[in-house]
């Protein structure tokens, strides 16, 4: 019981928290939290909860192919919640373990554009001069262009680079790596900003003073009052980020055909819109609606709730 | 009609009009035509495949051209025979009066230069001509070809010979074709100097090609006078732009659009066999395999080739993937081609028990290997694939899909990186030699470019090349036969379907599906 205590104490500072009575007083922020949470938890829990393993050939069978939701198939007399694809995979299934890759590269890739650009826009803004000159030039050029010809070009260079075995099981890395790169630029610039305040600021000064190293400055002092910001900007980077993914591999430069993301699942049902099996395309679509959408509002409400004019 | 009698001026205006409409319909007649894919060059001799083919037939003309119902027919040969004196010597009289698009004209100097410039080692047409040695022009349209022994059937390798103006190819320095899987350019491959009916207006490749009627053409001009040529990748992309009106003719049509095609207004589909046949193949040669994850070569064991025919379900194939439209079989040949037999097409059910069984005596965890697919040639070829994938896992192969443009597919079949691997294979000449000559007989000397397999059997080899100079033909169609056994028995293809076109035009259009997928838009009419 004496360890309950704290806990609770704990609980309560977050409960009685601004944060938190923003977050209860705005339903858009409750059922954003609710829906992203859900998808998150079924994509997390997907190996317990799908009825079958989509990304296991040998469990499929290509009788079950365009299955219509909830109907019997024709041939093997099997039903499907959301129907299957044109390969015999029940599409909830697929959905669940598709937003899984979805959400792991989305997350993945903003760790490193925040690890990346967070970096570098604490030295630049600390140092200024010619570091801050270079590296912001960087940013500029990079910013000229839009992010998915970016990560698309990262793309076809790691292709090159990476043998041609291993390029199935690197797809998922190089895809990380792709959007991570091409979307470092904006924490970067957010960072280099709140840095350029904060060192100007009392507490840094005093820091100096006393003869704190520079790192140590960066890392205890300026750090932690320049994350408000940057964690706005990586909850709705998130969502573009799971939007990036699935733009890529609808464009068939994404993960493996035999494992479809969402954007996969998107591209293969777009195929047959014509044909009659809107269900392959709609349930995929949803998701990716569903999560991007809510992931955006988080970030919305967060930047409202962090912001002391707003208050 | 009464307030037009009215007034004599008015309706005369009216009538001219429509007289002026009419006759500007008639002077200009767009077809906007898209397919799945774009030719990969314009180079007449660099490159043997389908589309490429296609649209160079448009532009440049053969000797002799295959007719809707197979026969040969003139083209700017007009006559051909085997010498009287000589069974080596194939006498050619030419057409007389053709001129290029530049305004030059043909003569059997283009024949001889183009028949040495498709004889080069950079030309994807070399082993069609293997038996040649020499040609000579007698007179302007005299040409007599030197083979190395009688050559009854060598005028069927003549269908997709393009001849190129050799004044023309001497100004522009592309006396040799481009090695395509080298990745070379030359003038030649965005330029073109062709005596057929349409000529390039303008090249954007991938986006847009544009033909207009040639003026000169030796024949009738056809109503077609324009040619919108747009490829579109992605299916249903290509069925709405026919379904919106952006597009006349779809070639490709995917599979699963046929039925709602067919039942909408305005929209007609034509359906008919293709001279094509789908299979997989793997390489059963090299000691070990580059993207498999044994210490030998899986596919060298004839039962792991057994227990991979044995997984193969044609008939799920045909029904979910193609939704009926293909002829599912196990003859690597299409019954359109001389050396088709009944009993080479015929397989059995899939037996996964035995299959798994093959397989887990050899290697009782299975093994892994990377299965090459193109995604923008074959009618779902990703999708068959894909499928093939799944029937394979459950006989314990692992085969990591690897997915691509036809334009990086086909230089892995052709530089030998790739050990496994999907590919589809059309026979203008309608006889089985072509087949051999290709897929089938060692890598050499312009033989067997796209013997992926890497299979080689000097014993074949030397049947093989026999049957160009064969005159019995009894005889060589027993030859046949004996070389699909030996071929079916090593289990060098293994073969999924036939492939069934079709078409999908707006009413009013008329173009019949040629069986080699090569239709003509010089022979398309419109009714009114």
């Amino acid at each position: 019981m004496a360890d309950t205590k704290p806990q609770r104490r704990v609980f309560f500072r977050i409960w009685d928290s601004d944060v938190a009575a923003s977050f209860r007083r705005s339903p858009v922020a409750i059922v954003s939290g609710v829906v992203a949470l859900v998808i998150v938890l079924a994509a997390l829990l997907a190996p317990w909860i799908a009825p079958t393993n989509p990304y296991d050939p040998s469990s499929l069978n290509l009788m079950d192919g365009f299955t219509p939701p909830m109907e019997p198939n024709a041939f093997t007399g099997n039903t499907y919640l959301m129907g299957t694809d044109n390969q015999g995979r029940d599409v909830f299934s697929t959905i669940l373990y598709g937003a899984r890759i979805s959400l792991f590269v989305g997350v993945s890739a903003v760790l490193l554009a925040m690890a990346l650009g967070i970096s570098a826009g604490l030295v630049a803004g600390y140092r200024g001069g010619w570091v801050d000159a270079v590296l912001m030039r960087v940013a500029d050029v990079q910013l000229s262009f839009p992010s998915i010809l970016i990560a698309l070009l990262i793309f076809g260079v790691a292709r090159g680079i990476i043998p041609p075995t291993q390029r199935e099981a690197m797809a998922i890395w190089v895809l990380i790596v792709a959007i991570g790169l091409s979307d470092w630029v904006q924490f970067a610039r957010v960072v280099r900003g709140a840095t350029m305040v904060e060192k100007g600021k009392e507490y840094v000064q005093a820091a100096r003073v006393i003869g704190v190293s520079p790192l140590r400055i960066l890392i205890r002092h300026i750090l932690p009052n320049v994350m408000g910001p940057v964690l706005v900007i990586a909850t709705i980077s998130v969502a573009l980020a799971i939007i990036a993914e699935a733009t890529l591999s609808f464009l068939g430069v994404g993960v493996p055909p035999t494992q479809p993301s969402l954007g996969t699942l998107i591209r293969i049902g777009q195929q047959f819109l014509f044909s009659g099996e809107w269900w392959i395309l709609l349930f995929p679509a949803l998701t990716l609606l569903a999560l991007a959408l809510s992931v955006n509002m988080l970030g919305d409400w967060l930047r409202d709730a962090l912001n002391p004019r707003l208050r | 009609m009464t307030s037009l009698m009215k007034s004599a001026p008015r309706r005369m205006m009216v009538s001219a009009l429509a007289l002026s409409l009419f006759a500007g319909a008639a002077q200009a007649e767009t077809l906007r035509w898209a397919r799945v894919a774009d030719a990969l060059t314009l180079d007449p001799h660099s490159q043997n495949e389908g589309p490429t083919s296609t649209l160079l037939h448009h532009i440049y003309e053969t000797l002799v051209r295959r007719d809707i119902d197979g026969s040969l027919k003139p083209r700017l040969a007009t006559e051909w025979a085997i010498h009287a004196d000589d069974p080596t010597i194939w006498v050619l009289k030419l057409r007389e009066g053709v001129t290029f698009h530049d305004g030059s004209a043909f003569t059997a100097e283009d024949v001889v230069f183009s028949l040495d410039r498709v004889r080069h080692e950079s030309s994807g047409f070399r082993a069609l001509h293997s038996a040649v040695t020499g040609a000579t022009a007698i007179d302007d349209y005299t040409v007599h070809i030197q083979m190395a022994g009688p050559s009854p059937l060598y005028v069927q390798n003549l269908t997709n010979f393009f001849i190129m103006d050799s004044g023309w190819a001497a100004a522009n320095d592309v006396l040799v074709p481009q090695n395509f899987a080298a990745g070379e350019e030359n003038f030649a491959v965005r330029n073109t100097n062709g005596t057929g009916s349409y000529k390039l207006v303008s090249r954007d490749p991938e986006v847009r090609t544009v033909l207009a009627a040639f003026d000169g053409h030796w024949a009738q001009t056809p109503p077609v006078t324009e040619i919108i040529y747009t490829p579109i990748a992605e299916a249903a992309t290509r069925v709405a732009a026919l379904l919106s009106g952006e597009v006349d003719v779809v070639q490709d049509v995917p599979v699963q659009d046929i039925a709602r095609l067919q039942q909408t207004d305005g929209i007609t589909v034509a359906t008919g066999p293709e001279n094509r046949n789908i299979f997989f193949s793997y390489d059963q040669v090299s000691p070990k395999l580059a993207s498999a994850n044994v210490e030998d070569n899986p596919f060298s064991h004839p039962e792991i080739r057994e227990a991979m025919a044995l997984a193969l379900d044609r008939d799920a194939i045909q029904q979910v993937v193609m939704r009926g439209q293909s002829q599912p079989s196990a003859a690597p040949l299409p019954p359109f081609v001389n050396g088709w037999r009944e009993d080479l097409n015929a397989y059995g059910a899939p037996d996964y028990d035995r299959a798994n069984a093959l397989v887990r005596g050899i290697y009782p965890d299975g093994f892994s290997v990377d299965l090459h697919c193109p995604n923008d040639r074959y009618l779902n070829d990703e999708a068959i694939c894909q499928a093939f994938v799944g029937m394979l896992g459950r006989i314990g192969i692992t085969a990591n899909l690897i997915s691509q443009s036809r334009s990086l597919h086909f230089p892995l079949i052709e530089r030998w990186e790739t050990d496994f691997y999907l590919l589809g294979w059309g026979v203008p000449t309608f006889d089985s030699a072509y087949v051999f000559n290709f897929l089938v007989h060692t890598r050499e000397e312009g033989y067997g470019s796209f013997n992926g397999a890497r299979y080689a059997n000097a014993e074949l080899d030397a049947q093989i090349e026999s049957l160009a100079t064969m005159t019995d033909l009894e005889a060589r169609n027993a030859l046949i036969a004996q070389i699909w056994d030996k071929v079916m028995e090593d289990r060098v293809f293994l073969n999924v379907h036939n492939q069934l076109l079709a078409y999908a035009v707006r009413d009013g259009i008329n173009l019949p599906v040629h069986p080699e997928n090569q239709p003509s838009m010089a022979d398309v009419t419109f009714n009114n």
